[in-house]
């Protein structure tokens, strides 16, 4: 039962791994890059320049104010990345301790978390997530603890499974028959035997989130113009999908991007756990 | 996993042919020929003509109720249900005649009775609050005979003619005007569903010969400009009447565009009993900072109308060019000075709601709060639903500023009166004593020409003060299907739906 902790060696990285690997460290430099400088301001408008179609000076185009539309897709991305990160750290997180108490130790409280997740999961995820707002109020803050609220029970799903699948293994038996604390059982000795699982899905959940953002900002109640993100400058451009395709094109496939490299990034963890 | 990685790659795929199988649609409606679907930008606020104050209501209610009086596309009155009215010399008894063959689409046909009650229910006489302030200034309503009805009023103002266009409605119907609006308009009203839109059908007794022609108009709300330019080209709409420039040009290959100056005045109103603005150094920075100029050539491709006051160019007795006051572009030093001596001189935050279903509005929004960003104001837009924008900022009057358009009728006092400090439509809380008493000055006299000079002078006033920071009047812009003619322009915001026909 016992399982060894595999850590990725350098010759086991598989062609997924390598091409998630590149995809994702030039979606995250160019964001990084992003934060403190980009081409041309974000938000400045230039009237001689409105739809200016892909070129040496705009690589991207320029949108309907004559903006560079590379500078907001760095930036843009820059702020997806950053509220799907933090998305991720907050259901995960939130994931890691219900489940681990619920896989644990289960019983009513169990049953009863379990019955909660269920009615969450019950609601497609962006719906859930539009009511949260409706109901907060939109904005970056709410929107990113509105995802978070929505993307906890799946984590919270796979580390209980995890969990219970590892709580009568038989080191952990032996070690609480050693007296060892509850924390230590579920801290130290259960939890760094699920990351392989764990890594996996919060990839996944990073991606999802991305889309989740994406989406939200595209309907018009996440990140306020004239902010850019990738969901909104999306929504922008839609008007002109026949007249400026770019537009819509250099938002979109950055959406590609980041979540092809990350899905390529987390099959090749997979791979390699 | 490797199938979920499939599903992506599929999907960006997908994406991508969705882009290439576009192909501008050709604005062929259904084979129906009798019915007509007009795209509306904001759902209704009350099917009660006298309750309803959201002109996105009142443009679709023209269709369905008649006043004594209504205004034709020259902006002149015509008569509806009265054949003729007359003024006593005085200015204090209106007395109309009533026309005799008009009928409710009930199929009643409508007597004093029902004028009496109409013009007592919006005036307040039956139960005490007037629904249409303007008509406050009835004292009473009698019937003279079967077609006749005098209304006297306490005091003379050669505009209230104008608010004879109130809607006529069956005697004691008040209560069911909500549920089953009954009106004598060219069209009757059949269905309503929330969200979705309005229905009406032809009245076949209208009682001017041959009108209208569509046996059918929906009105279909459409919340996002994008989704209408997706439901014209894909033809489930036929008339669109709120085009931003850009968007006019993608369709001027498929479609009819139609272009007329509008009587809406698109402001930056500023809530003056804001802790910040209520100082008029930080309004009139605003208006400093604003570049009118770059909004109009952004938004509206050039065919905007700046304006510094509450006055549309277009009543050219009464319009006063204030444009100089401010400027048409940008005053950043000035703007940034003002701050300064008002104990800003690192600059405010600037909070501008914007109702998020008008395009125009939004972009506009995002264009001045670049501007404003030049002189230290750090403006934020927040984009709410239109139901949101008219509880919180028209009716609650909670928020900082607000972008968005007030719509003039024919009166040319219309647009001055809500900025009397107690009017119930003064929602960015303007108040100055000089102006309150220079309205009442301008509704008492009945000279034109001195009428005139105070509404010039009301202009004034409010654009030096900085009521708010006012932007232009921005054209409308239609597109109709091909096939379709007969659209008549009004110098109100109405669709008149009466004139529009299939060609052969």
């Amino acid at each position: 039962m016992m399982r060894k902790v595999k850590l990725p060696k350098i010759q086991k990285w598989n062609k997924y791994f390598t091409a998630g690997l590149i995809m994702t460290v030039i979606a995250l430099l160019l964001a990084v890059v992003g934060l403190f400088w980009t081409p041309y301001g974000t938000t400045d408008m230039s009237a001689a320049e409105r739809f200016h179609a892909p070129s040496l000076m705009h690589p991207f185009g320029t949108d309907n104010f004559g903006r560079d539309i590379l500078s907001r897709v760095m930036k843009g991305m820059g702020t997806t990345i950053f509220i799907s990160t933090l998305v991720v750290a907050g259901s995960g997180g939130a994931g890691i301790l219900i489940g681990a108490l619920t896989g644990y130790f289960g019983g009513i409280l169990d049953e009863a978390i379990m019955r909660v997740t269920d009615a969450i999961n019950g609601f497609p995820s962006i719906l859930l997530a539009l009511v949260v707002i409706s109901v907060m109020g939109g904005g970056r803050q709410n929107l990113i603890i509105s995802l978070a609220i929505v993307f906890t029970p799946s984590f919270v799903r796979i580390v209980r499974s995890e969990f219970i699948r590892l709580r009568d293994a038989d080191y952990i038996m032996r070690a609480r028959l050693m007296g060892v604390g509850r924390a230590r059982i579920l801290f130290i000795h259960i939890l760094p035997n699920i990351f392989s699982t764990f890594w996996v899905s919060v990839m996944i959940g990073f991606n999802n989130a991305i889309l989740a953002e994406s989406g939200m900002s595209y309907l018009g109640v996440g990140v306020k113009p004239p902010d850019a993100s990738l969901g909104n400058m999306l929504s922008d451009a839609q008007g002109y999908l026949m007249t400026a395709p770019w537009y819509a094109l250099a938002p979109g496939l950055a959406i590609v991007w980041v979540v092809l490299g990350f899905s390529l990034l987390s099959e090749g963890i997979r791979r390699n756990g | 996993m490797k199938k979920r990685l499939y599903v992506y790659l599929f999907m960006a795929l997908l994406s991508l042919a969705a882009l290439g199988g576009c192909t501008g649609g050709t604005g062929e409606s259904s084979g129906d020929k009798s019915s007509v679907v007009v795209g509306i930008q904001q759902d209704i606020d009350s099917l009660d003509p006298h309750k309803a104050t959201a002109a996105g209501t009142k443009e679709i209610l023209f269709n369905i109720f008649e006043g004594l009086v209504k205004t034709d596309e020259n902006g002149n009155l015509m008569k509806a249900v009265a054949s003729d009215y007359t003024i006593s010399e005085d200015g204090l008894v209106y007395t109309f005649t009533l026309r005799g063959n008009v009928k409710f689409h009930s199929g009643n046909e409508v007597t004093a009775e029902d004028v009496k009650y109409s013009l007592e229910r919006a005036s307040g006489l039956l139960d005490g609050t007037a629904l249409i302030s303007t008509l406050k200034t009835i004292q009473s309503v009698d019937i003279v005979d079967e077609h006749t009805v005098q209304v006297t009023v306490d005091s003379a103002n050669t505009e209230l003619i104008y608010s004879f266009t109130t809607a006529i409605i069956p005697a004691g119907s008040g209560e069911d005007a909500e549920g089953t609006p009954i009106g004598t308009g060219p069209f009757s009203f059949v269905s309503y569903k929330p969200q979705e839109g309005i229905v009406l059908a032809k009245n076949a007794q209208y009682w001017q010969e041959g009108l209208p022609y569509l046996e059918e108009v929906t009105f279909k709300i459409v919340n996002s400009p994008d989704t209408a330019l997706l439901d014209l080209k894909g033809g489930s709409i036929d008339i669109y009447p709120y085009l931003t420039d850009s968007q006019a040009n993608e369709l001027k290959d498929s479609f009819q565009i139609l272009a007329a100056p509008s009587n809406v005045v698109q402001a930056l109103f500023l809530n003056n009993a804001d802790e910040t603005l209520k100082d008029v150094r930080v309004r009139q920075a605003i208006c400093y900072a604003m570049d009118k100029a770059e909004a109009n050539e952004f938004v509206t491709g050039g065919n905007s109308v700046p304006i510094s006051s509450a006055m549309l160019p277009a009543m050219k007795d009464y319009y006063v060019d204030l444009n100089d006051t401010y400027g048409d572009t940008a005053n950043i030093e000035k703007a940034k000075e003002l701050l300064t001596e008002a104990g800003y001189p690192d600059g405010i935050e600037l909070e501008i709601t914007v109702p998020s279903n008008y395009e125009v509005h939004m972009q506009t929004a995002e264009v001045i709060a670049e501007q404003l960003k030049k002189a230290g104001i750090n403006a934020a837009i927040n984009p709410v639903e239109w139901n949101t924008w008219l509880e919180d900022c028209y009716n609650g009057r909670k928020y900082q500023s607000t972008i968005c358009g007030i719509t003039c009728d024919m009166t040319p006092g219309y647009l001055l009166n809500r900025f009397q400090t107690d009017s119930s439509k003064n929602f960015v809380n303007f108040a100055n004593d000089e102006y309150d008493a220079t309205y009442l000055k301008a509704q008492a006299s009945l000279d034109l020409g001195e009428k005139a000079e105070h509404y010039k002078q009301l202009q004034q006033i409010l654009c030096e003060d900085a009521g708010s920071a006012f932007i232009q009047v921005p054209p409308i812009t239609i597109a109709m299907n091909k096939k379709l003619t007969g659209y008549k322009f009004y110098p109100i915001y109405v669709q008149d739906m009466s004139t529009v026909r299939w060609a052969e």
